[in-house]
């Protein structure tokens, strides 16, 4: 839906909605919330995101990626299980559970590991970890590397519809490399990582999944030909989905410039033509949904030589502005844009959120599309300030984040 | 060129950048500079009084965290010549935390006013992240597979008093390009400066991108060496190899390993540069290497400690201005 109206809220969930709520004046409420000039859209889901509890509170925690989500205007985001200890285990996820629940802000779910340790050798407890509330299994920023491996989880998880999420890359391809293989990296002395490092990986996926069936979802594509592979899979029946994350259609690898490890990631930032095809990916639909792939890490994981420092990027505070460039450079509409971080992950995950309408949970955001401004770290609410995007000009800023009708962000508060 | 005194406009040079951390980025006319201070310097180093007080009062800190014998002493005579105060600091990064140990030890140099940290790490980019952290004036002794930038120095220096120009001499670069520092140095100075360069070695050694760095390309010694006026060997740098990028040494020094039947094919005059240590029968002939009449490997290292004395001296006059 998409038009100028009203939206009311009882008991945490959307009781009416449309052009003519309120038509005759507004009616008597608790609170009454005027967005004349914002847009109201349901609050974001950031389906890839690293918080690091337990295990690495420095860098962050589950009560500081809840506040940096918050004013990132993510009313639910989703954990990846790379914790410690990992969450491969039922008692682990709870824990995470029980910490969310305590600290009653965004919805906190979580991924369980594909495999025990993420040693991508022995199955964990899908069906159990999906029964405790785990909404799909992935060795996290590991792919899965055996191909054995990869079909009995593919086709375990099949039997209890349970998706599975790859970190789609050819480790033994990529090597030691540390960026993306070609004339930056050469001109820095930095050993690269091929671009087919990505295909290759998927390609060999997609032919188990032909084996198996199943649901298979690729993390953060990044190139063009794995790109293309996906859309010929999808267009030849494959069950298939795939995401991206900001930096991968707002960078490029000359980002890096001079060392930069803030611009340090995997997969890496690629090439000008790549960067492209990932915009188109998401235009044509190719790549169903945006998510942050939020990794904080402090300074001693940065602060080295390129080499040494940890790859990552923090994402949970600039989801919105940096999708909404996609709208302001004319390459989505501004609903499309919204829907790759509202309702298709709610889609892919099964939640019955992102959207407006009747009967669904008021997890709503209130933000102002066209806002110039600055993006500047030292306003971040993550422990990390680990972004590539510090100073970059945008436009876009949130102004309420509600969930279940409750306001846990709104400017100036 | 070999005055005893550098001209009255190169003694009153002033360098325009605080560090030397690499070559690219250099103008033709600040490489120029560099390298005619260094050829006085060649001069004041053949007198029986070698030293002069340019440097009085300065420390220089030589900080390697990667063992080197030759550039670290160079750079430690070139710094007594001129009178400074040279100290050698070897550190280990085996141990545990390499990156903690850089940064605390640049904070703890800093505390000692040193003038200038000559720096070797094994990792590209290294030196400059340290650079951002000290006081001093830094010199780049080679940060991984980047950049080595007095070595380029002081092989523009060499073939200079030879040839008398760099420019239009055709210089080939061979052997372990994707690994070296030294080659792309060299290719950022040569290419700078005028010369033609060519790049010489099996596609397992060659980085991605190379021909984007205005060289030519070539798979075959002979081919590449044919007419080239300089040929410049690298060393097969086995000890950063993880995997087999060659099948065997005989096999490399078969087809790309330097000897006289391969040199025929350049000018009749060309010469034999080589950054050293050399692997004898790895990636040249051992007769070839200690044929005087092609190998200039022992002048190079004499343009070493002068083209070191210049960088020293012209990293230190700003801070003389302040």
């Amino acid at each position: 839906m998409d038009a100028v109206g009203g939206l009311l809220v009882e008991d945490g969930k959307i009781t009416d909605i449309g052009p003519d709520t309120f038509k005759d004046g507004v009616l008597e409420t608790d609170q009454t919330v005027d967005c004349s000039g914002m847009c109201l859209s349901p609050g974001l889901f950031d389906i890839r995101v690293q918080v690091r509890e337990p295990g690495e509170e420095h860098k962050e925690s589950i009560l500081s990626a809840s506040q940096a989500a918050a004013a990132g205007g993510v009313t639910a985001m989703c954990c990846l299980p790379n914790t410690q200890p990992v969450i491969d285990d039922v008692s682990v996820l709870e824990f995470v559970a029980k910490r969310a629940r305590e600290i009653k802000s965004v919805k906190l779910f979580c991924y369980g590991a594909l495999t025990r340790g993420l040693e991508g050798q022995e199955l964990t407890e899908m069906a159990l970890l999906s029964e405790t509330g785990a909404l799909g299994f992935t060795d996290g920023v590991k792919g899965v590397r055996d191909p054995l491996v990869l079909r009995r989880a593919l086709s375990y998880a099949r039997t209890f519809d349970l998706l599975i999420i790859q970190h789609p890359e050819e480790e033994r391809l990529s090597d030691d490399g540390v960026m993306n293989e070609g004339e930056v990296a050469t001109r820095l002395g930095l050993p690269g990582i091929p671009a087919i490092a990505e295909v290759m990986a998927i390609e060999r996926d997609l032919r188990v999944l032909s084996l198996t069936g199943g649901r298979y979802h690729a993390a953060h594509v990044s190139t063009a030909a794995a790109i293309d592979a996906i859309r010929k899979a999808k267009r030849d029946g494959y069950n298939v989905t795939c995401d991206t994350a900001p930096h991968y259609f707002a960078l490029n690898e000359t980002a890096v410039g001079d060392y930069r490890t803030f611009a340090k990631v995997s997969p890496p930032l690629r090439d000008e033509s790549d960067r492209r095809a990932v915009v188109e990916g998401l235009a044509d639909g190719t790549i169903d949904v945006i998510a942050s792939d939020h990794a904080p890490h402090d300074e001693d994981s940065k602060r080295l030589p390129f080499i040494q420092a940890a790859f990552g990027i923090i994402g949970l505070e600039t989801l919105l502005p940096l999708t909404l460039e996609l709208y302001h450079n004319g390459d989505l509409s501004l609903l499309d844009a919204l829907a790759k971080i509202t309702s298709a992950p709610a889609g892919l995950l099964s939640r019955p959120f992102g959207r407006l309408e009747l009967g669904a949970p008021a997890d709503l955001l209130i933000f102002d599309p066209d806002k110039p401004r600055q993006i500047d770290e030292t306003t971040f609410r993550s422990k990390s300030k680990n972004s590539p995007f510090d100073k970059r000009p945008v436009q876009g800023a949130v102004i309420r984040t509600v969930v279940e009708g409750r306001t846990i962000f709104s400017v100036g508060s | 060129m070999t005055s005893a005194q550098p001209a009255p406009e190169i003694a009153l040079y002033r360098f325009p950048h605080r560090d030397l951390l690499g070559i690219e980025g250099l103008s033709a006319a600040e490489i120029t500079a560099i390298l005619d201070l260094a050829d006085a310097y060649v001069a004041q180093n053949r007198r029986p009084d070698k030293k002069s007080d340019v440097l009085r009062g300065r420390t220089i800190i030589n900080l390697f965290f990667e063992n080197s014998t030759r550039t670290q002493a160079s750079f430690e005579l070139a710094g007594k010549r001129l009178g400074g105060d040279v100290m050698n600091m070897s550190v280990s990064t085996s141990s545990i935390k390499k990156g903690e140990t850089m940064i605390d030890t640049a904070m703890t140099l800093n505390a000692m006013h040193p003038d200038v940290l000559v720096v070797r790490h094994p990792d590209a980019g290294a030196v400059k992240l340290l650079s951002e952290k000290v006081n001093a004036a830094v010199i780049n002794a080679g940060d991984g597979r980047h950049e080595h930038p007095t070595q380029a120095l002081l092989d523009a220096l060499t073939i200079l008093r030879r040839r008398g120009s760099l420019e239009n001499m055709i210089v080939a670069i061979c052997g372990d390009v994707m690994h070296s520092r030294v080659a792309r140095s060299n290719i950022h100075l040569l290419t700078t400066m005028g010369a033609r360069v060519r790049v010489v070695a099996p596609r397992t050694l060659l980085p991605a991108a190379i021909d984007r760095f205005g060289v030519e390309v070539y798979h075959d010694m002979r081919d590449g060496l044919t007419d080239c006026d300089i040929v410049m060997m690298l060393r097969l740098q086995t000890e950063r190899m993880r995997g087999t990028f060659v099948p065997s040494i005989r096999e490399y020094f078969h087809f790309f390993g330097l000897d006289a039947e391969k040199l025929s094919y350049a000018k009749e005059d060309a010469f034999v540069m080589h950054p050293g240590p050399m692997n004898r029968g790895v990636e040249i002939d051992s007769q070839l290497a200690d044929d005087i009449d092609r190998s200039v490997i022992r002048d190079q290292v004499e343009m070493g400690v002068a083209v070191r004395m210049a960088c020293l001296d012209l990293l230190t006059r700003a801070e003389t201005a302040n």
